[in-house]
């Protein structure tokens, strides 16, 4: 007798023929586009169809593109381009020492700054560890987000956070967890809210296809379901969860975007890097949300095609060109020979931009690193370790505040320990 | 005898269960082809198969619920939990049915489980790669829970937990996987190689959970400790030149309170040192323990030197870490001299 207990097949390790023939590529402009009131089992093909827009000779085509202006369009290969100049310079801070750990989201650029483009300026965002893109198109500075990175004394998180778990309440961008799937019901909350107060905003969220598997995914679509929540729920499927791949996620013959209709709420399965089709699908299910008719579950299909962390190493467990064999190519490349062939760009001023943003990357860099490292120059004050555990400092955390302080000031009079 | 680190010897002992007992499973994030992200579990999907060592989804309640279910249908499993931070999805299965399960079933069913997770700071992970949660724990009645302090006794104690009958968490301190860690980040990193508890033996063999170990002995004081402050508070007792015992717990529950209770009252003071946080941190148990047994021998109140009641913080590692210094601070007080 075979056995029934299945191990899902990884298509490729080191050293094997990097092989996405699980990735069904439909032609760009097939996938229909339905109104936004669809009822939800009406979006259930979508969920597995894939919404593409770039066809192969970087023309819009189908009831999906949408009406962007060529500015608009630059606005996006713009913060595309800034977050990857931003995070390679990052990644060679790390490897340099100044920083601890950094996440680049290599790749995947068109899933934050195709969204932050479709969703208004007072939507709330509930974003994971790879949603730079986010912050850089919300107009946070460089340096401010550097110097989170830094843990120095411009540090928005007065040094108590890891690396990359920004935030922004002005720019309405929530708190990164480094808890996989927390954002992901909170988004919802905040849905709902908008909803009570009757406020037209709505809430946008983020996961990767690996944290799907925890509870709060499913706590998110239930609630969402249930209260016909206002937010665009975002699942990034970038095939790996560190060393495992997607189909330990559930993404075997069946999509991550099929979970919606599965739960109650619409789902929509979409070329990630296509940066068009990620802005229609964004705008459509935003404009959904919006008119009250419920949460849209968009699964974006696009590859990771750096490390999980600086901890990681991928080259353990997958083909080192696994990134060249990917179907849906790179985000940037495809929006940069799109606005070429409208005209509207070209190489010239694709290297020059490249060069003005590593300039102002590395100008943003000199500047934070000018507010301290971890083990250079101005320090945060180390008591700022006990503020805001509460709003006001009970007695026992004063206390030990105290003797922090007078063990500092003995280690300033000793060499030693 | 072969050296090894904590790393190799936690390894060594899931190897040698995989072989000797086909009930054991090794289950959890990471953890197969790739041999977990401390490679504790290296090689060991490659040699046992995929049966027997299994990559999960990313998921904790479902891979200690699951767990809970393999137990009952005879297998033994081993659940990683990648990071003890991120225990907390799992915390009602814990509780509530790992915890529970052999009581509120008279007997009838039991979670012959154990829980590995990589605890504690010092390797600059903030508060999500830090945490040492194990009196969150420790207060729930039906679970061992354990942490060892070097390589031979956590390969000895993780046989142990495997072969328990009843469920065991194994908090694994990371900051000492690869070498034992005086508190002082600026000096160089040491190894095993050197250390006696690293010549670990290649086969079979036990250390019992639920027993002390005196790991220096001393007149003077004692310090009750476990995990990476065995190092510290031994670096803290020699630099002071005082004749400390120091005690690694090893095991919180069950707690060896009688190795405990002979050495306080020999030595009539004690003080209590771990990573976590002090206000109701294991620290507070272990006092209530001591003073109950030990009052009429006690020259000194009971001391506790713990990490401070905050989040773990990013940039203030080494102002957090209760490093060597705080711990010599407190010897000198609890030896009756100004700090």
């Amino acid at each position: 007798m075979t056995s029934r207990f299945h191990v899902p097949a990884v298509p490729a390790r080191p050293g094997e023929q990097p092989d996405f023939s699980y990735v069904k590529v439909a032609a760009a402009g097939d996938a229909p586009r339905p109104p936004i009131n669809v009822p939800v089992l009406g979006t259930a093909p979508l969920a597995e169809d894939l919404v593409r827009v770039l066809d192969d000779r970087h023309r819009a085509v189908g009831p999906w593109a949408p009406k962007l202006d060529a500015e608009t369009l630059r606005r996006g290969l713009h913060t595309m381009m800034l977050t990857r100049a931003f995070d390679d310079r990052m990644q060679r801070a790390q490897r340099q020492g100044r920083i601890t750990f950094y996440m680049r989201s290599l790749g995947e650029e068109a899933v934050s700054a195709a969204a932050a483009i479709a969703l208004r300026d007072g939507d709330m965002l509930f974003p994971s560890y790879r949603n730079q893109g986010l912050f850089l198109s919300r107009g946070l500075s460089l340096v401010d987000l550097m110097s989170q990175l830094l843990s120095n004394s411009h540090d928005m998180c007065k040094g108590r956070q890891l690396p990359v778990m920004y935030h922004s309440a002005e720019r309405r961008i929530f708190s990164i967890s480094g808890n996989l799937a927390t954002q992901f019901p909170q988004a919802v909350g905040w849905a709902m809210a908008a909803a009570i107060k009757g406020e037209t905003d709505i809430a946008a969220a983020w996961l990767g296809e690996g944290s799907t598997a925890e509870a709060d995914f499913h706590h998110a679509l239930t609630f969402a379901k249930v209260y016909k929540a206002p937010a665009v729920l975002n699942v990034v499927n970038n095939q790996w969860a560190i060393s495992t791949f997607q189909g330990y996620a559930g993404g075997e013959q069946r999509s991550f975007a099929a979970r919606g209709p599965g739960m109650g709420i619409a789902g929509l399965r979409v070329d990630g890097n296509d940066f068009l089709a990620v802005y229609a699908v964004t705008a459509w299910a935003a404009e959904r949300a919006r008119a009250g008719h419920g949460a849209t579950l968009i699964e974006h299909v696009t590859y990771r095609a750096g490390a999980h962390s600086t901890s990681d190493d991928p080259a353990r467990y997958r083909p080192k060109d696994e990134f060249d064999a990917w179907p849906l190519g790179d985000p940037v490349d495809r929006l940069k020979s799109h606005l070429v062939t409208l005209g509207e760009w070209d190489d010239a001023r694709h290297e020059s931009l490249s060069k003005e943003l590593d300039e102002s990357v590395t100008g943003a860099w000199h500047e934070a690193v000018s507010y301290g490292t971890l083990n250079e120059g101005p320090r945060l004050d180390p008591s700022l370790m006990f503020e805001d555990v509460f709003k006001e400092l009970p007695p026992h955390l004063l206390a030990q505040r105290d003797e922090l302080l007078a063990e500092l000031a003995e280690r300033g009079e000793s060499d030693h320990a | 005898m072969p050296n090894m680190n904590m790393v190799q010897a936690l390894n060594s002992a899931m190897d040698i269960m995989l072989t000797r007992d086909p009930s054991v499973v090794v289950l959890g994030e990471d953890v197969g082809y790739f041999g977990g992200v401390f490679r504790v579990t290296e090689s060991l999907q490659k040699k046992h198969g995929a049966y027997r060592v299994l990559d999960t989804p990313i998921a904790e309640g479902g891979i200690v619920g699951a767990a809970v279910g393999m137990c009952a249908n005879g297998l033994r499993p081993i659940a990683e939990i990648q990071f003890a931070d991120y225990i907390y999805p799992a915390y009602d299965q814990i509780v509530s049915e790992v915890a529970r399960l052999r009581y509120r079933s008279a007997g009838a069913f039991s979670a012959p489980l154990t829980i590995r997770t990589p605890c504690g700071g010092g390797i600059r992970g903030g508060q999500t790669h830090s945490q040492s949660p194990e009196a969150v724990f420790a207060h729930v009645s039906g679970i061992k829970t354990v942490m060892p302090s070097n390589p031979y006794d956590a390969k000895g104690m993780l046989i142990a937990a495997i072969e328990d009958d009843d469920p065991v968490i194994f908090f694994e301190p990371k900051r000492v996987y690869n070498g034992p860690f005086d508190g002082e980040p600026d000096k160089p990193a040491q190894s095993w190689a050197e250390h006696p508890k690293a010549e670990v033996p290649e086969g079979y063999y036990t250390v019992p959970i639920g027993q002390a170990a005196v790991t220096r002995e001393g007149s003077a004081l004692t310090i009750v400790t476990y995990g990476t402050m065995v190092h510290v508070s031994l670096a803290a007792a020699e630099a002071l030149g005082l004749d400390a015992e120091v005690i690694d717990i090893r095991s919180m529950v069950p707690l060896d309170i009688d190795t405990i209770a002979a050495s306080v009252s020999k030595t009539g003071r004690c003080l209590i040192a771990h990573e976590a946080t002090r206000f109701a941190g294991f620290g507070a148990e272990l006092s209530a323990s001591i003073q109950e047994h030990c009052f009429w021998n006690l020259e000194a109140p009971i001391m506790r030197v713990a990490g401070w009641d905050t989040p773990y913080p990013h940039a203030f590692e080494w102002e957090y870490f209760p490093g060597k210094r705080r711990v010599m601070n407190a010897l000198r007080r609890l030896m009756g001299e100004a700090a």
